[in-house]
């Protein structure tokens, strides 16, 4: 009688003292590392690192970058890698846990949206001097007045062109100046029997981003999208799909989708960036760039892309010691230059940087240009709402060239809808 | 000796009030049970719980990373009611799901029933039916949607020797939705397949022979026996597919973003996309959405164990 209440008395305490030392266990075994492993390692400087480039693996030129401006700096860098979107969501957790990393490398249109969650500390909050760097990238960092990260390079878009397809044509790209033109070549090449032109107009942040230099090309405003002038920048990519000018697919087409169209060799002209650099020049077809044009001539302002450095509120304010010496290993010329050729290729956002960079490879004089006169999606103030206006807009774009609604139409409810998500 | 007296008093007396093994017992059962309770709270309600909570106040990025978002009550759900998109959004809904698990059902069936009568490499055949099965959907998505480009897909391709013109299967609003129900359709029929052939194999043969030998013909087999035996398996594999067709976003997502303009965005689609799929994560309205969708699953696993208990008193 009591000696199976006995036993089954200490199966249950053995259970419960199983389960428990399991749980124990568990919520230990990470302590008890760190303890032993990364707190002294955090002691002698481990800096945590985010960046958006998972294609760069530790044995990267990239990660060895990373990896050399910390030893500068008496630290060692633990980088992680996230994809774009990602990033943004792992850094708005780790603000919410408050166990946010040492440096975050964001995509910059996410920099106003952390810093307004005031997850960022300013540059001028540890001396970090901002004013060298070109004012039309570094406005994506700024936010009512402070600058809450700065451009470690950047990049944007222009038209690529497949020459042996233009002197099929017969169309010389020096030609093209404003939309007339341009359209013009376009046409000149379809008689020619050969497709004129890929874009990416996909519903996401990448349809905007490749539409922007056509809407502030037309003189027209992110803050105004049912302007005439928007319409006619709209109006614009819609006539090159109904006359056949640009394939259907462009609707769904992604910035590496439609790059992949371009190197097919069977078209003329792709919108494509910077980062493209590289396999353009690996592709079987002689290719140039020009600028993209705006509508009455001259150089559209493009959008600029690309990364910027970016610093986490910590608790101890001791370490942005070594973390403003990261920073400055990162952006002096020679810096700039090296992660400008170590990405293949990232324009420097600096003036000395740019004249370092052309130096050494004097091709990029178009790009160059085509940054100088780049513009911030989050500029003029926008900052957080930049996101809501460029679902509206994207939207808009898709609704037009799929034939749902005509440009000024989809561009009035874009402009309603940008209204209502931004609270105006 | 008196206090050996009590002892045995004691024992005696706890044996009659309540006896140790049924309390150990309960022990016993209460600890088995803890793991499972804890992993209960700690992956389902919790979830749930946090879900409403996010529904129910604005949770900007700075007020998800500050901790101090502001109490709004139903707004976003009244939002969200009250958009233009959730009508379409909805109409999406109910054309993708109801769409999908009709025509995957029949397909489904009607496979099943073709394998149940075995012949040579029958087993081979089914085995290959599952291949979607077995495929990443990031696979299977961008194949479906190679395939149906405007420009370069192969079902274009195939339709232009047809003398069909080109028809912009994820590029038109017209479309785009039908696109992806079609892709769907191929991915969920091996599902309802391995599932209703499970159902025939419990259908007892001499049922067939009985009808055989009254003269039944293929089809009255099907309609009399098959069919009305199979009724519980049905449902239950419709209602599955209901849930699962709901909460679709991974081949929607791949193939159109929702696009082109909203025309293939189903509720799920909206909510993944006001949560990741812009600059700026809304997840307040996001989560609400989600849970609009959590419920109109719970409805219809209600009508479900209501229909099943019917059944069993009828």
């Amino acid at each position: 009688m009591n000696r199976p209440s006995m036993s089954t008395r200490t199966t249950v305490f053995g259970t419960a003292v199983l389960a428990l030392s399991t749980l124990t266990a568990c919520a230990s075994a990470p302590q008890d590392a760190s303890g032993s492993g990364t707190a002294t390692a955090s002691a002698a400087g481990a800096y945590t690192w985010w960046d958006p480039y998972p294609q760069h693996d530790a044995g990267s030129a990239w990660a060895e970058r990373v990896g050399s401006c910390g030893q500068q700096a008496g630290v060692t860098i633990q980088r992680t890698a996230y994809d774009t979107t990602a990033l943004t969501n792992q850094a708005l957790l780790a603000g919410q846990e408050g166990n946010a990393p040492d440096v975050i490398l964001l995509d910059n249109p996410a920099v106003s949206t952390l810093a307004d969650a005031g997850m960022l500390s300013a540059m001028s909050d540890f001396g970090l001097d901002a004013s060298r760097f070109d004012k039309n990238l570094i406005a994506a960092g700024e936010l009512d007045g402070k600058t809450y990260g700065i451009p470690i390079g950047a990049n944007t878009l222009a038209l690529y062109y497949n020459k042996k397809i233009l002197d099929e044509a017969g169309v010389d790209p020096a030609s093209i100046k404003d939309w007339a033109s341009l359209t013009a070549a376009l046409k000149k090449v379809k008689a020619a029997g050969k497709k004129p032109i890929t874009f990416a107009g996909i519903g996401t942040e990448e349809g905007s981003f490749q539409f922007l230099p056509w809407l502030w090309g037309a003189g027209a405003q992110l803050t105004q999208l049912d302007s005439p002038q928007a319409a006619e920048a709209l109006e614009l990519w819609n006539s090159w799909l109904k006359d056949g000018l640009a394939p259907n697919s462009v609707i769904g087409n992604s910035q590496n989708t439609s790059w992949e169209e371009f190197l097919t060799g069977e078209f003329a002209f792709g919108e494509n960036g910077t980062w493209q650099i590289n396999s353009a020049a690996k592709a079987g077809f002689p290719t140039g760039i020009v600028q993209i044009p705006a509508k009455d001539g001259g150089a559209a302002p493009t959008p600029t892309g690309g990364e910027f450095i970016t610093v986490p509120v910590q608790k101890d304010t001791k370490r942005y010691d070594a973390t403003k010496k990261i920073l400055e290993c990162m952006t002096t010329p020679e810096g700039l230059v090296e992660t400008g050729t170590t990405f293949a290729y990232y324009i420097p956002s600096t003036a000395e940087g740019q004249e370092a960079i052309l130096a050494k490879e004097p091709t990029l004089q178009p790009w160059v240009e085509a940054v100088r006169t780049a513009k911030g999606r989050t500029s003029d103030n926008l900052g957080t709402d930049y996101p809501k206006i460029s679902e509206a807009m994207w939207t808009g774009v898709q609704k037009a060239l799929s034939g749902a609604a005509s440009p000024a139409d989809a561009l009035k409810e874009a402009q309603a809808q940008a209204k209502q998500a931004t609270g105006d | 000796m008196t206090s050996l007296h009590t002892v045995t008093a004691e024992v005696g007396g706890a044996a009659h009030a309540a006896p140790p093994r049924r309390r150990a017992r309960r022990w016993t059962a209460l600890a088995f049970l803890t793991p499972l309770i804890v992993y209960l709270l700690a992956f389902y309600a919790y979830p749930l719980y946090r879900n409403i909570d996010l529904s129910v106040h604005d949770y900007t990025p700075r007020a998800f990373v500050q901790g101090d978002p502001e109490f709004t009550g139903l707004d976003n759900y009244l939002d969200i009611l009250s958009d233009d998109a959730f009508l379409d959004a909805l109409g999406n809904t109910a054309l993708f799901t109801l769409g999908s698990i009709a025509v995957q059902y029949a397909l489904g069936l009607a496979l099943a029933v073709f394998f149940h009568r075995s012949f040579p490499l029958s087993a081979v055949l089914r085995a290959m039916f599952l291949v979607p099965w077995l495929l990443p959907l990031i696979v299977s998505a961008s194949t479906w949607s190679w395939m149906l480009n405007s420009e370069n897909g192969i079902v274009n391709a195939a339709l232009q020797a047809f003398g069909i013109g080109q028809i912009n299967w994820l590029t038109s609003p017209d479309t785009s939705l039908l696109a992806v129900t079609v892709a769907n359709i191929w991915l969920g029929v091996p599902f309802n397949l391995v599932i209703l052939y499970a159902g025939l194999q419990n259908i007892p043969a001499d049922l067939y022979e009985a009808a055989g030998l009254d003269g039944a013909n293929a089809w009255q087999r099907f309609r009399r026996i098959t069919f009305p035996l199979l009724r519980p398996v049905s449902a239950i594999t419709l209602l599955l597919g209901l849930i699962y067709t709901l909460k679709v976003v991974d081949i929607i997502w791949i193939m159109t973003r929702g696009g082109p303009a909203d025309a293939s965005t189903t509720l799920a689609i909206w909510s993944y996309r006001e949560a990741f799929g812009t600059g700026q994560p809304d997840f307040s309205p996001a989560a609400a959405v989600g849970n609009l969708l959590i419920l109109i699953a719970f409805v219809a696993g209600l009508v479900h164990v209501r229909l099943q208990r019917r059944e069993e008193t009828a």
